[in-house]
């Protein structure tokens, strides 16, 4: 879509641009060019001097057994993030779209953990199961489940999951509830009148007519966990025990910052740019052809 | 509603309660320890009951900080840091985002679509992507601790750009004949034409912004070294330290608390824009 009636300006267009240009440019374009420049390079220990490795860091990284348990560790936590926040949230919005009384406060009450900080969020969950204080470690302890995410791997992600997913409920549920406002009910009504029930309209009629808010929000869900957790894993786990929580954006940090492995997080960067631009792409391929029956 | 199913109305409202429940349970919980002593939260299990403690514990929040190890910043400087941040991320992206779309839309020069898709790009350049590179670009222009080096790397913005350019596209092209017909040249048309057609537009991304900048952790937590340009979000962080015994629970919480009142008000408050922002920056 194009304006047929404009302005005429030599200059002023780039003047208006400048701004937004200038940031990208040197915030976004330079430190990723660094970064894919960086990932072809290796430091000498001292750093006094780099040399061009070609795709060497790439294939270190592989090598290692760490990057790809790494990529498994994110796979299973965004599948899961993803998995049981949809489930959900979908449940809550079926059942808020249902009801008349009190809708709009129980909408009121269910969004607010969208505005709260991520690293907030692993404060809260973490103080909850903190070993020897929080009342839900406490609980599980007296129910004789030995609750320790500081020594048990899979409690540290089951720790961060729920952290994870309970704080994008609240954004998953507001987009299924107007996904579910948007089916016409005169389909639901004509099914009901064909003798259908509600379990049966809502996987023959609702559900397939929702698919395409499910297909945006997973992919949502899933950019998410790979890049927005990084509080959530901050806050309550640093990654560990061991490697057991440490995600692919948290690795990158990890080895960049703490390790200082510049070649090595660079070639990380370069691979995480990648995944999102894949991610991204399939987001908007979403709005040009929605998924549809 | 298609038909009267009282038993299904009764189980919707149980689910519904029960996430509400599941939702508020951790704020609940937060509220509670943030009114007790340390010793009374550090009693496994703590009461569920609030305490007396509530001015004392915001008050020595506020005031003081948190004293776990050399930590102890006042969380009344970091709430301040916070909204500078914040403020400044939303009105800054509403501003570039709206003249780079205003160029993009009622303009046609050479490079239009480049530019357009230059801004289009960085969508897919999160700051966790590239931390290392721009931290050492921020390093380079001198810009560690200082507020243009917490908020100019993130002030860039697609989304608001797409948004503003989406809704120029919908304002009628009579507005722009009858502006020029009256010898308006495009600032004057920008300013009083198209900024208070804007308005509902700019509320709703303002509302996500705020929201993004005041929540931002992994770039300030780069950044800032020296405790009085910690956003409350960092600050918090540094007050847990390795073991339970000397993180003082109470203190943290209230801090959680406050940390966790501006951005919720700010959705409660203006949740019909929050809304509104939400759906549009997604489409």
């Amino acid at each position: 879509m194009e304006k047929r009636v404009i302005f005429s300006h030599k200059t002023l267009p780039y003047l208006l641009l400048a701004p937004q240009l200038a940031v990208t440019a040197v915030f976004f374009f330079l430190p990723a060019g660094q970064a894919m420049w960086q990932s072809f390079q290796r430091e000498d220990i001292f750093g006094l001097s780099t040399e061009f490795v070609g795709l060497a860091n790439f294939a270190d990284l592989f090598g290692q057994g760490g990057y790809l348990e790494s990529f498994r560790t994110t796979a299973l936590f965004s599948v899961l993030v993803a998995g049981t926040g949809l489930a959900v949230s979908l449940l809550l919005a079926v059942m808020a779209d249902r009801v008349v009384r009190g809708a709009s406060l129980y909408k009121t009450l269910l969004i607010w953990p969208y505005a709260v900080a991520p690293a907030v969020v692993g404060v809260l969950w973490l103080f909850l199961f903190s070993p020897a204080v929080g009342i839900l470690a406490v609980a599980l302890n007296r129910a004789g489940l030995p609750w320790n995410p500081r020594l048990d791997g899979d409690q540290a992600l089951a720790l961060v999951i729920v952290a994870a997913t309970w704080k994008q409920i609240s954004y998953n549920f507001l987009f299924f509830l107007a996904g579910l406002q948007a089916i016409p009910r005169s389909l639901v009504e004509a099914a009901a009148i064909d003798g259908a029930g509600p379990a049966r309209r809502f996987w023959t009629i609702v559900f397939p007519l929702l698919s395409p808010t499910t297909f945006f929000l997973l992919v949502v869900n899933i950019i998410y966990a790979f890049f927005d957790t990084f509080a959530v894993i901050d806050t309550t786990t640093q990654g560990g025990p061991g490697t057991a929580t440490s995600i692919l954006v948290y690795k990158v940090y990890r080895d960049g910052f703490v390790g200082l492995d510049l070649g090595s997080s660079a070639a990380q960067s370069v691979i995480l740019m990648a995944i999102v631009i894949v991610l991204t792409v399939a987001q908007f391929r979403y709005i040009d052809r929605k998924v549809q029956y | 509603m298609v038909e009267r199913r009282p038993w299904l109305d009764v189980f919707a409202h149980a689910v519904l309660l029960a996430g509400v429940a599941l939702v508020a349970f951790p704020l609940y919980v937060t509220f509670v320890a943030s009114t007790q002593t340390a010793q009374e939260v550090a009693a496994a299990p703590m009461s569920l009951l609030p305490g007396e403690h509530f001015v004392d514990n915001y008050v020595h929040a506020l005031v003081s900080g948190s004293g776990a190890g050399s930590s102890g910043a006042p969380v009344g400087r970091m709430m301040w840091v916070s909204l500078v941040m914040a403020l400044a991320i939303a009105l800054g992206k509403i501003a570039i985002s709206l003249l780079s779309a205003f160029a993009v839309v009622y303009f046609r020069f050479p490079g239009r679509m480049f530019f357009f898709w230059m801004i289009f790009v960085t969508l897919m350049l999160p700051v966790e992507v590239r931390i290392a590179p721009t931290y050492k670009v921020v390093a380079d222009l001198g810009l560690l601790d200082s507020y243009a080096g917490l908020t100019l790397p993130l002030i860039a913005s697609a989304t608001a750009t797409f948004l503003f350019r989406q809704f120029f596209l919908t304002v009628p092209d009579e507005l722009v004949e009858a502006a020029r017909m009256d010898g308006a040249g495009p600032l004057r048309f920008l300013r009083d034409v198209l900024l208070p057609l804007a308005r509902t537009s700019i509320a709703a991304l303002f509302v996500i912004q705020f929201i993004y900048g005041w929540n931002q952790y992994l770039w300030p937590l780069l950044i800032t070294t020296r405790e009085d340009m910690y956003p409350v979000v960092i600050g918090i962080k540094r007050m847990i330290s390795g073991g339970d015994s000397v993180t003082e629970w109470n203190i943290v919480m209230a801090t959680a608390m406050l940390a966790m009142i501006p951005p919720v008000l700010v959705v409660v408050l203006m949740q019909k824009w929050f809304v509104k922002g939400l759906v549009d920056s997604e489409k």
